[in-house]
């Protein structure tokens, strides 16, 4: 894992990254505490605090003598913070580069355009 | 949370040398421990204090609030696995697990068969005989299989190649997940267990330098890479662990977190800031030429 991230947040990144892009699914029962332990190789208090975090944003549910299950809403719930990290997280280093290379933002926009294009074409 | 092990004021000298310096720790119970420090920091002379292999010169050791020492009420629930340890001559595998089965209440004698068998033991030869990575093996069987109230390993995967520690990792996690119990794991291999410990108690000259969760040390320091003027800056009042200059490009691990006001200004001065790994912070500050005393209060604050 990388080490620039506390790992317990690398963790709750993960699930939510699965519920982003639907291997999970809203209702469905989320990985354990032990079984993210032992998939990540981290220690068990660990994996249970990334749970725990996505428990008080209410992406999980706990159900007793059950185990975790993804909230019904969580998908937008992600959705929603994840967009107010981007402008942070992907769009501070982009400009700080595109600055470093003389890059107007102007150009910078045209290249996301022909980018997207080029995307939506492919896929 | 419950405390496993509680030392009060050890000291432990050999000859004219001091292992143990008035040593003050406690063992939360049910946590992956890790008991780090560099050669003849005390770390082996701490467990072996702790498992009533050794006896302090001063000061008072309790497990599960005994006194250790000839305590059959606590022994078997205590289990030490050293790197060097010692085997009856002529015994085989299956007699050193045999002693163990008698010695640990709670020993799963399936884990340890399905262990041999994932470590490839071989089940003829004598211990003695045996290479390093075997009887290293060996050791780590046993430490997991007796699935002891509080487990010491002892570098005792030195002798184990890669592939082999990573089972063993893989094994510790597993079976203390369905089993959770008090482990303390001493190692050079620092960042191969960081992920595994969830305390780290670091030793330095028999005295502990450090006591505190691996997630709180995380921002216990910072590296900053930039225009030398520009890192000191931010550096600038703050303790430098290290430094290293090429050109007008400057690396510092500084001590102490980053103010969100730092952050910013970071970003403004185009410094590259990246976590120190725990190795990294174990190097830096046990590799320190400054008197341990105030060492510690600063890195307490």
């Amino acid at each position: 894992m990388d080490e620039g991230k506390a790992l317990f947040l690398q963790i709750a990144e993960e699930i939510e990254s699965s519920v982003l892009d639907g291997s999970l699914h809203e209702g469905e029962r989320a990985p354990s505490t032990n079984e993210l332990a032992s998939f990540y190789r981290v220690n068990p208090a660990t994996a249970g605090k990334g749970i725990n975090l996505l428990v008080d944003q209410g992406i999980l549910i706990k159900r007793r003598g059950l185990g975790m299950y993804v909230a019904e809403g969580a998908r937008e719930l992600i959705q929603a913070e994840r967009r107010r990290q981007f402008v942070e997280g992907y769009l501070a280093p982009l400009i700080s580069e595109a600055r470093a290379l003389d890059l107007s933002a102007e150009r910078v926009i045209e290249l996301i355009r022909e980018r997207a294009a080029d995307f939506s074409r492919s896929s | 949370m419950e405390t496993a092990i509680e030392v009060s004021g050890v000291s432990r000298h050999h000859k004219s040398t001091t292992a143990l310096d008035n040593v003050s720790v406690r063992f939360q119970r049910d946590t992956i421990h890790g008991l780090l420090g560099r050669n003849g920091a005390g770390k082996t002379s701490l467990m072996s204090v702790m498992t009533a292999h050794d006896w302090p010169d001063a000061g008072d050791v309790r497990v599960f609030g005994h006194r250790p020492y000839e305590n059959e009420q606590v022994l078997p629930r205590i289990c030490f696995v050293r790197e060097d340890q010692k085997y009856i001559d002529d015994a085989k595998v299956h007699h050193a697990l045999n002693a163990a089965a008698l010695a640990f209440p709670r020993w799963d004698q399936d884990l340890a068969a399905r262990l041999c068998q994932e470590f490839q033991v071989p089940e003829k030869t004598r211990i003695k005989k045996m290479s390093r990575g075997q009887r290293s093996a060996v050791g780590v069987i046993i430490g997991l299989a007796s699935r002891a109230g509080v487990t010491f390993f002892d570098e005792p995967y030195m002798g184990l190649d890669a592939v082999a520690r990573q089972l063993f990792y893989d094994r510790l996690i597993e079976d203390y997940s369905e089993h959770p119990r008090t482990i303390v794991l001493s190692s050079h291999l620092i960042d191969e267990i960081a992920h595994l410990i969830e305390n780290v108690v670091l030793l330095d000259h028999g005295k502990i330098l450090l006591d505190e969760p691996v997630e709180d040390l995380r921002d216990r320091a910072v590296t900053l890479v930039g225009r030398a003027d520009a890192v000191e800056e931010i550096t600038r009042g703050r303790e430098i662990l290290h430094e290293e200059l090429m050109g007008r490009t400057t690396r510092v691990t500084v001590l102490g977190a980053l103010s969100l006001s730092e952050q910013r200004r970071v970003q403004q001065l185009d410094i590259d800031v990246t976590p120190v790994s725990l190795q990294q912070l174990i190097v830096r500050l046990t590799s320190r030429g400054t008197p341990v005393s105030t060492d510690t209060e600063e890195v307490a604050a």
